[in-house]
């Protein structure tokens, strides 16, 4: 599953973030995962979980979904990717790399390409608390 | 905080012996066709090599190669497709054959999101097909694959080595290595460019005259191989393979 290789990344970039700042023992890791990309959260979590060790071995992974807001760059428009509808072949390419989403989505009101992910397009660590 | 998918990409080559960027300062000098035949040479010296169409908004080596469907898998990432021998990955396997216009900042996520779940696994080469010009993608891939090797293509014009010009010296500058320059469709006797490129210390690697049949190759890797280019392109990739010769 792809949510394992966005997992692994997200325990090497934790524990590169441990490493630079003294942290001995990370307690909390607080991540935002976008709607564009459609990651499984169960998949994402169980991956964690399997993956973490050494100084992460303890943490709690705490998850926030983000709606994926878009805005029209041409028309100003704005909206939420439940308006576009997608077959599965889209929203699979979408998972896999999501600007792509510029091939598939349309902006509903002008039918421009050109549109900006103002939120809610992957993955991000937001906070990480340890002790030092 | 942080992108945490900007800490797993020299992970993820850690197994990869080389990476080289094929790049040119401008379009249109042959660069997809030369990463394309360099990665079909090197696997028919059986190398271990990858192909990766990093051109996102212009993707052209699935057309050289002839691939009709690139069929991905996705296992703990993704694992690229295997085409006439090689490791290969293109944006055309989401985008399909749709437009896919990109700004900036949006190739730079593609290229951060590829490169971060594309399970390469062991390699001798990975060829990357850069897109033309020192944008985005040029920078990104500076910054964030480490063991990266440049190999540019330009042609005897003027014009395509002012743009190479520019391109060599931000190299130079970032002390980014270059394995040499490749002069493409050279069409009259002329050291034009070798002599710039010597004057400019980089490896002039070698000349390939215009080959007019080449556009009849296209989607055929066999009728490929046995064009002029090929054969020029082979000499010149064996001082790729061993720096020294």
């Amino acid at each position: 599953m792809h949510e394992w290789a966005l997992a692994e990344a997200i325990i090497s970039s934790v524990s590169e973030i441990a490493g630079k700042e003294g942290l001995v023992e990370i307690r909390e890791v607080k991540i935002k995962v976008g709607e564009l990309q459609q990651v499984e959260l169960d998949v994402l979590k169980f991956a964690l979980s399997k993956l973490k060790t050494g100084r992460i071995k303890n943490a709690e992974f705490v998850i926030e979904a983000v709606e994926a807001k878009l805005k029209c760059r041409f028309c100003g428009q704005e909206w939420s990717l439940s308006k576009n509808k997608l077959d599965a072949e889209s929203m699979e390419a979408i998972h896999f790399v999501p600007e792509t989403a510029y091939a598939y989505i349309k902006c509903p009101r002008c039918g421009s390409p050109d549109f900006e992910i103002l939120e809610g397009r992957g993955i991000w660590i937001e906070s990480i608390k340890g002790v030092k | 905080m942080a992108d945490p998918r900007i800490a797993i990409i020299n992970k993820r080559l850690e197994k990869v012996k080389r990476v080289i960027a094929v790049s040119s300062g401008k379009g249109g000098v042959g660069k997809s066709l030369v990463a394309s035949t360099l990665a079909l040479i090197l696997s028919k010296e059986n190398y271990d090599v990858g192909l990766f169409d990093a051109d996102f908004t212009s993707p052209s080596t699935h057309l050289i190669l002839g691939v009709k469907e690139i069929k991905i898998e996705e296992g703990r990432g993704i694992v690229p497709a295997k085409v006439h021998g090689l490791k290969y990955m293109s944006i055309v396997a989401f985008s399909r054959e749709k437009v896919l216009p990109l700004r900036g900042a949006e190739v730079s996520n593609a290229l951060i999101e590829l490169f971060s779940t594309t399970l390469w696994g062991d390699l001798d080469f990975l060829i990357i097909d850069m897109p033309p010009g020192i944008s985005d993608a040029t920078l990104d891939i500076i910054r964030l694959v480490r063991k990266i090797e440049f190999l540019v293509v330009s042609t005897p014009s003027v014009l395509a080595f002012k743009t190479v010009e520019k391109l060599l010296s931000l190299l130079r500058e970032l002390k980014v290595p270059v394995s040499g320059v490749v002069e493409n469709m050279k069409m009259k006797e002329e050291s034009f460019l070798m002599q710039k490129v010597e004057e400019a210390d980089v490896n002039f690697l070698g000349e390939i005259p215009f080959d007019p049949e080449i556009e009849n190759t296209l989607g055929d890797v066999n009728a490929l191989f046995k064009t002029d280019f090929a054969r020029k392109l082979a000499e010149i990739a064996s001082k790729i393979i061993s720096p020294s010769v």
